[in-house]
């Protein structure tokens, strides 16, 4: 009988799994994932998870019932240690070999540590998984002073979820702007004045050197030898793709598992998704890799069609999202290139639209606090709906009515 | 635990046991049902969790927020006047014997 392997159970992996049943395939499947935890939704672990009194089952995308029903076989709490593509094996870290006719790799990323001295001591802390979460929420319980590193999504939304449980918070970023590297300077510029006006104090410019020991605490020295007290500090920097495995096995690595349009890596066994690709997507000319609940489930499924021998290609609009405070910013689209921007709406009213342009080639939307326009503006890009600058400037201009 | 009945669009019945506390989404996502997709996982931002509300229980839910509102604009059927997104409907006893129905579709 045929067995399709599927190596991480994130959201990327689960949803091959999902995808394979819907899809028709009956025969031996499974799930392998190292963490101890049933698949699990992670956004909510910046947020929601942070805040209220949840048990972590209630992350949980399935019950164990389900996947006995599907017939998935899950390996929980074990790693691959290695893909023997000769032989069609993974050797697992409890010593046992599984074989495999089709493999698909979705094991993810790992959180980017900070490279300086003294940051490998225990009260510094990393949000990636469930049992960091866990780590984390309870060690806010019984500190005030909480410092993080680095302004992205991540750090951003502890920094909200900290505020709001009265810690006093500070908030280190080495580039000039909160979110550099994926909005433009104007909503970068909103959102510090958010934090600020929460009692966040956010500085910018400000590479992190050194973590030393301060009285009882910590404490994070900064270029100009500043030092910035913390009971407890929260590092947020980016991720790194996990390729090791893929890599030794001779599959084709670029920062990130090489895939095409299908899913499919340079073995025609072996499909890839999620955080841990390089890929193609037919909206763009160049490949490029994405950590995203969308990206996880849309490549998932052309991965699992791929398996399936009935292959579609790739072709969706990325779309991301960040809760902090009652703020929602939604993102459609990859702004990178971008050479002008349209806003829509007035920030100062807390809801507003920033609009990327190449050209009269509109990119990316950044929605804040406006989810319909958020929705209306993915189909836009998806359908390559040509709208005027003047005309997505006008509130009084239905985007709906231009689809 | 609140007991919710959930009829799919062929008209297919499933009933359901969510715990208190919970959203409907949640539930109806842990047990598979098909008919929620839940893209944004309940951040009440992305319109596919889209439930039509039996007549006799709306009364019984808060209303909807600005936010929610603007979302059933943008659902993939268009909404009814009773329509809501499942991530908002948070359970309690009050809610127990809740009936929905599911649209055509999410996306």
């Amino acid at each position: 009988m045929p067995h399709i392997v599927v190596v991480g159970a994130g959201q990327a992996g689960l949803q091959v799994v999902e995808s394979l049943r819907r899809g028709g395939y009956t025969d031996a499947l499974t799930l392998i994932g190292d963490e101890p935890w049933l698949p699990y939704q992670r956004p909510p672990l910046s947020k929601k998870f942070l805040l209220e009194e949840m048990d972590p089952t209630r992350l949980y995308f399935r019950q164990t019932e389900h996947f006995n029903k599907q017939d998935v076989t899950l390996r929980l709490g074990i790693s691959v240690t290695q893909l023997n593509r000769a032989t069609c094996e993974l050797t697992l870290s409890d010593g046992s070999i599984v074989r495999y006719d089709r493999l698909a790799l979705a094991t993810g990323s790992r959180v980017r540590t900070l490279p300086v001295p003294g940051a490998d001591d225990r009260r510094v802390c990393y949000l990636r998984g469930l049992d960091d979460a866990v780590r984390i929420k309870a060690r806010l319980l019984e500190t005030s002073r909480v410092v993080i590193v680095g302004a992205g999504f991540i750090g951003l939304e502890i920094a909200a979820v900290a505020r709001a449980l009265g810690k006093d918070v500070t908030v280190i970023e080495a580039q000039g702007r909160v979110m550099p590297r994926v909005v433009a300077p104007l909503v970068s510029a909103y959102f510090q004045r958010v934090h600020e006006s929460h009692g966040v104090r956010v500085m910018t410019d400000a590479p992190v050197q050194a973590v030393v020991n301060s009285g009882a605490g910590l404490a994070v020295r900064l270029r100009d030898a500043t030092e910035i007290s913390a009971e407890l500090i929260i590092v947020g920097i980016g991720v790194v793709p996990n390729t090791e495995l893929a890599a030794a096995a001779g599959i084709i690595c670029d920062s990130g598992i090489v895939v095409d349009e299908f899913a499919r890596t340079n073995d025609s066994a072996i499909v890839a998704a999620g955080d841990c690709t390089r890929h193609r997507n037919t909206l763009f000319t160049e490949p490029h890799r994405l950590e995203s609940v969308q990206n996880a489930v849309d490549q998932a499924k052309v991965a699992a069609a791929s398996l399936l021998d009935a292959p579609v290609p790739y072709a969706q609009v990325p779309w991301f999202w960040s809760d902090q405070y009652d703020i929602k910013l939604q993102m459609a689209g990859i702004s990178t290139g971008y050479d002008d921007l349209v806003l829509r709406g007035a920030p100062e009213s807390g809801a507003f639209s920033v609009f990327y342009y190449a050209g009269e080639r509109l990119l990316a939307v950044d929605s804040i606090n406006r989810p319909a326009e958020h929705m209306v503006a993915r189909r836009l890009l998806l359908a390559g709906t040509k709208i005027a600058k003047h005309s997505a400037a006008d509130v009084a201009v239905d985007l709906k009515s231009v689809i | 635990m609140p007991k919710v009945t959930l009829i799919a669009h062929d008209g297919t019945r499933r009933e359901l046991d969510i715990p208190s506390g919970w959203s409907l989404m949640e539930g109806a996502v842990q047990n598979d049902v098909g008919g929620i997709v839940a893209e944004c996982g309940g951040g009440c931002a992305c319109a596919t969790c889209h439930v039509v509300v039996d007549p006799n229980w709306l009364a019984k839910l808060p209303a909807p927020s600005a936010t929610e509102l603007d979302l059933l604009e943008c659902t993939a059927v268009p909404r009814h006047a009773n329509s809501r997104l499942s991530c908002q409907i948070k359970l309690s006893s009050d809610l127990d014997g809740l009936i929905v129905q599911l649209p055509e579709r999410q996306t």
